[in-house]
């Protein structure tokens, strides 16, 4: 089985004018900072939250908390992942009550993880409100679960994978779409 | 996300137990530190409760007496949303005449996902580990090992010393029948750490300077006083009544030469630690005053031990269970399959009886 | 009649190194002469090819458990002779160590009768010192010497003071018995499952010094001066003990040894909570294995012996401290004799072949040699013959041997006993099948 690349959906410069542009929008829905907080998914979420925070702090000049959330412990799918599961911490350093909370997640798709999200918010204790805020939305939901704020949505098949390389993490900065192929 | 955790572990525990902790790694062992570090943050939620564990079974067999272990072991399994089986089989009902791989055999087959174990003899879990095919939790055996107290005394000093590198680790008590203090040397001996063992000269072999890994620097020293010099942690054994002390020594002499008092106390470092792995008997191995006192951890070793019995049962139950559950909630085999682990398990252990000496007991997944 | 034919005759009591041919006539020796002088007929005679194989006399085991009367779940006589003889014994001493305790002529007899019926092999037993070996009364030693004892012994534990050994010593003397000690200071070894040292520390197993076994050999020398008796010294693991035996043997005592296969095989570090490595006395440190196999080479050790104990597996497959002491030893006494000693040119062949035969026979008192008119006892085996011990094919009944598994260069062929092929290995006799 190979993986081949198959198309690059958003260039270095893409996915910077994208962050912009979603920080925007969650100032102007959440109508002022005041209660705002940012909840990045690890691991990609959380470069993507902190460059959204950042955005935001040219936006208003207000200074959004950022905090990192491991979904690990609230998977479903635990069995199949453990005996590989490095297991980080969250590192959540505010309260959650009260507050009006932003999941960022690099890419939704079954939205199992998202779930998972919730349950640890909610062990935290309880928001006024969550919302979500994804790169790219690649459809194929299991879950009742959407987000509020879609950089991009891409029609995908299921053997194709989505990988979005941040600089902070990886080599460089793009999306691209692969797909396994039988040799 | 899968793809990521999978490319970015370094480093998987990859043993199907964990019952000791002198073959492992000073890498595997800062991967066992790490991995308690977000379980001691769950401790501080309001709800301290997960559901990883969801729909496992985790054995409790506790046939030596323990209340403080065996709670410990039983609020980690709950709090990661397990279920628990509790056998607390004083020696004597085994010495009336089922034996230990009867009552273990008996456990197996109501199926728990895993067996926490506690016994007098030491090897006892090293010789279950060879007769069951799930996971074993050595949590004491004998006065061999007690690995998860090692572990949880290890992530106490990391936590107020910021690490464990090179630092002089006195040891006071009955160390010749100490599982902890054994444990604690496998352990520390790794990063560095220098041992002053401390006590009568009947309880402190000369034997025990050479257990640690090869160059590992253990000292034997008979008074108190010097002992302590220069001390980073002290670990003060309890003087203990359930295994009896060979030779007993009169309480008045053990605490005339070898109890840890604030004046005693002073000639350590002023930031040294105090640890314990209790319960503390005070006024005979430790004063009130230095029990209750800033240099003493011994809460913090009680909570930081739920924390990493919740990671070690993570790691060794959460995943490769022998079935898989598909959307239809009917059962898959799992891709390595439960034949092909228990013939990894069977393999090794040959290898082992035919004969490697001084590796590891345990069995790979 | 049988004609064991071009074997290369190994004799340490005359010396002699040679190939021959050997004429047993029912249970006696009637001739031994170089090949090919006997006439092969094999209308007369039944034909032994020894060709490529060593004979010597018939092996003697002085120090074995048969566990018959009353623990016929781990062995009985028939099955523990059966073994001995797979193992090339012609004769096995069984200590006194059943239940009842052979303290008393009844038991002796009963013994003897079982073996006459059922044994593969000679059985001589062993009568206990004292009654039922608790080390208070001395036992009925005179009339077990009638009914067949060969030897006096509290094996298991050793005689329980200074005061009954001396008194079971001066008796024995009288009676010319040899007094068997298994030599331990009980108090110091109280509590131990294996020897005290760096291994017993790292495992949490509690141990018994080397000084737990020589403190009572030491005892029993001087005791061995006082009365004049013949001391054996049993199972010996330790330097200190050999020392104490090497000053009274220069002192003309009367006093032997005998140290295990297992003892000169393995060692303290080898124990690693498996119960086939944990036996009494138990495994000791390098430098007393070491000690004991300059012993075996210079003559101060006289005999070879197996301590073979079985015991059912449900016995042993418990915890390390549970488990009863001891392990089989027949099977694979030769092998290890061979592998650890003779290949490794500790010592020679025929030194070797002392070890199980004159030197045993010495101990009791009797002569063990290839002569014409000795019993026709015969132990046939191959010096570089290749094989694997497989402890589930072995007729004992028990399966507690850390060899098991283990490949060999050399073993039993055949076992002759009073002129009747005991044991033969299934295929042809030739060396190096």
């Amino acid at each position: 089985m190979r993986i081949v690349e198959k198309s690059q959906l958003m260039s270095a410069p893409e996915i910077d004018r994208t962050l912009q542009r979603l920080a925007h929008q969650i100032v102007e829905k959440s109508g002022g900072t005041k209660h705002l907080a940012l909840i990045g998914i690890r691991r990609r979420g959380v470069p993507l939250a902190q460059r959204i925070a950042k955005a935001m702090r040219g936006i208003d000049g207000v200074d959004v908390p950022v905090g990192t959330l491991d979904i690990t412990l609230y998977r479903d799918d635990l069995s199949k992942v453990a005996p590989q599961a490095v297991l980080q911490s969250s590192d959540i350093p505010f309260g959650v009550d009260n507050m009006d909370l932003v999941l960022i997640d690099d890419v939704l798709y079954t939205g199992r993880t998202i779930r998972a999200a919730m349950n640890g918010l909610f062990d935290l204790g309880r928001p006024s409100r969550v919302s979500l805020c994804v790169l790219i939305d690649r459809g194929h939901r299991e879950m009742p679960i959407e987000a509020q704020f879609i950089g991009r949505s891409v029609q995908t098949s299921p053997t194709e994978i989505i990988e979005v390389r941040l600089r902070e993490i990886d080599t460089e900065e793009r999306v691209v779409l692969v797909d396994r192929t039988e040799p | 996300m899968l793809a990521d955790q999978l490319k970015s572990a370094a480093m998987t525990y990859r043993f199907r137990d964990l019952l000791a902790l002198e073959p492992l790694t000073a890498d595997e062992l800062t991967f066992l530190l790490d991995q308690s570090k977000p379980f001691q943050e769950i401790q501080r939620h309001s709800l301290k409760k997960l559901a990883t564990l969801r729909g496992k079974t985790v054995a409790l067999a506790f046939f030596e007496n323990s209340t403080r272990t065996r709670i410990s072991f039983g609020t980690a399994a709950s709090r990661l949303g397990a279920d628990t089986m509790n056998l607390q089989a004083e020696s004597s009902s085994v010495k009336k005449g089922e034996s230990l791989l009867d009552t273990v055999h008996t456990l197996n087959a109501m199926k728990p996902d895993c067996l926490v174990m506690r016994h007098a003899s030491s090897g006892a879990a090293d010789f279950v580990a060879r007769n069951l095919d799930i996971p074993v939790i050595n949590a004491g055996d004998g006065t061999h090992e007690h690995p998860s107290q090692g572990l949880l005394d290890a992530l106490t000093i990391r936590d107020r010393k910021g690490s464990l590198e090179n630092l002089n680790i006195t040891i006071l008590g009955d160390i010749s029948h100490s599982r902890v203090a054994r444990s604690n040397i496998h352990l520390l001996a790794k990063f560095g750490c220098r041992f002053t063992l401390c006590g009568p000269a009947m309880w402190v072999p000369r034997e025990l300077q050479a257990i640690g890994p090869p160059g590992a620097a253990i000292r034997r020293v008979f008074r108190i006083e010097e002992a302590l010099e220069g001390a980073d942690v002290i670990l003060v054994l309890r003087v203990q009544t359930e295994r009896l002390h060979e030779p007993p020594l009169s309480a008045n002499d053990y605490i005339l030469l070898y109890q840890l008092n604030a004046d005693r106390l002073r000639r350590a470092k002023p930031d040294a630690l105090v640890l314990h792995p209790g319960p503390m008997n005070r006024g005979i191995e430790i004063t009130p005053q230095v029990a209750d006192g800033p240099q003493s951890c011994v809460l913090e070793q009680v909570t930081n031990g739920i924390a990493v019995r919740m990671a070690l049962l993570f790691l060794l139950t959460a995943g490769g269970a022998e079935e898989t559950v598909d959307s239809h909630g009917a059962l898959n085999p799992s891709p390595s399959g439960p034949g092909s682990a228990a013939a990894e398990v069977q393999k090794l252990a040959q290898a082992q009886a035919a004969g490697t000496k001084k590796d590891s007991p345990h069995a790979p997944r | 009649m049988l004609l064991v034919r071009n074997g290369r005759m190994l004799d340490p009591a005359s010396g002699t190194d040679a190939t021959g041919d050997i004429l047993l006539d029912g249970e006696t020796i009637k001739e031994i002469a170089p090949s090919g002088q006997l006439a092969a007929d094999a209308s007369k005679y039944e034909i032994f090819d020894a060709t490529g194989l060593i004979v010597a006399p018939g092996f003697i085991d002085i120090h074995t458990h048969l566990r018959e009367p009353g623990q016929e779940a781990s062995e009985t006589i028939e099955t523990g002779t059966r073994s001995a003889a797979h193992g090339g014994f012609t004769a096995v001493c069984c200590m006194p160590n059943t239940r009842p305790v052979n303290d008393n002529a009844s038991v002796t007899r009963f013994i003897l009768d079982r073996a006459k019926t059922t044994a593969a092999v000679r059985v001589w037993p062993i009568g206990a010192a004292s009654v039922a070996s608790k080390g208070e009364a001395i036992a009925e030693i005179a009339a077990m010497k009638e009914a067949g004892i060969v030897a006096v012994s509290d094996d298991g534990k050793p005689i329980a003071t200074a005061k009954l050994t001396r008194q079971v010593m001066d008796y024995c003397r009288s009676l010319d018995l040899p007094v068997i000690e298994h030599s331990e200071d009980v108090s110091l070894a109280a509590g131990a499952v294996m020897r005290e040292g760096v291994t017993s520390t790292r495992l949490g197993l509690p141990g018994m010094p080397a000084a737990a076994e020589s403190v009572c050999v030491a005892r029993d020398v001087q005791l061995a001066e006082l009365t004049g008796a013949r001391l054996h010294v049993a199972h010996m693991s330790a330097k200190g003990s050999l020392e104490q035996v090497r000053w009274a043997k220069a002192r003309g005592l009367r006093v032997t040894c005998e140290v295990t296969p297992h003892h000169f095989t393995l060692i303290d570090e080898d124990v690693q909570y498996d119960s086939r490595y944990k036996m009494n006395p138990p495994l000791a440190a390098r430098e007393d294995r070491e000690a004991l196999i300059a012993g075996l080479a210079d003559g101060s050790v006289d005999a070879i012996a197996t301590d073979h104990a079985p015991h059912e597996p449900a016995l042993k497959d418990v915890e390390f401290d549970r488990a009863p002491f001891g392990i089989l030893g027949f099977e694979t006494a030769l092998a290890l004799s061979l592998e650890q000693l003779v290949h490794p040119g500790k010592i020679s062949l025929l030194r070797m072949v002392e070890l199980f035969t004159s030197g045993p026979a010495r101990v009791l008192g009797i002569e063990r040699k290839l002569a014409s008119g000795q019993p026709a006892d015969l132990t046939i085996f191959s010096a570089d013959r290749a094989w694997t011990y497989d402890v589930k094919q072995s007729p004992s009944k028990s399966r507690n041997s850390p060899f098991d598994g283990r490949s060999f260069k050399g073993g039993p062929v055949a076992t002759i006993v009073a002129g009747r092929i005991a044991f033969r290995l299934s295929h042809s006799a030739n060396a190096g099948s």
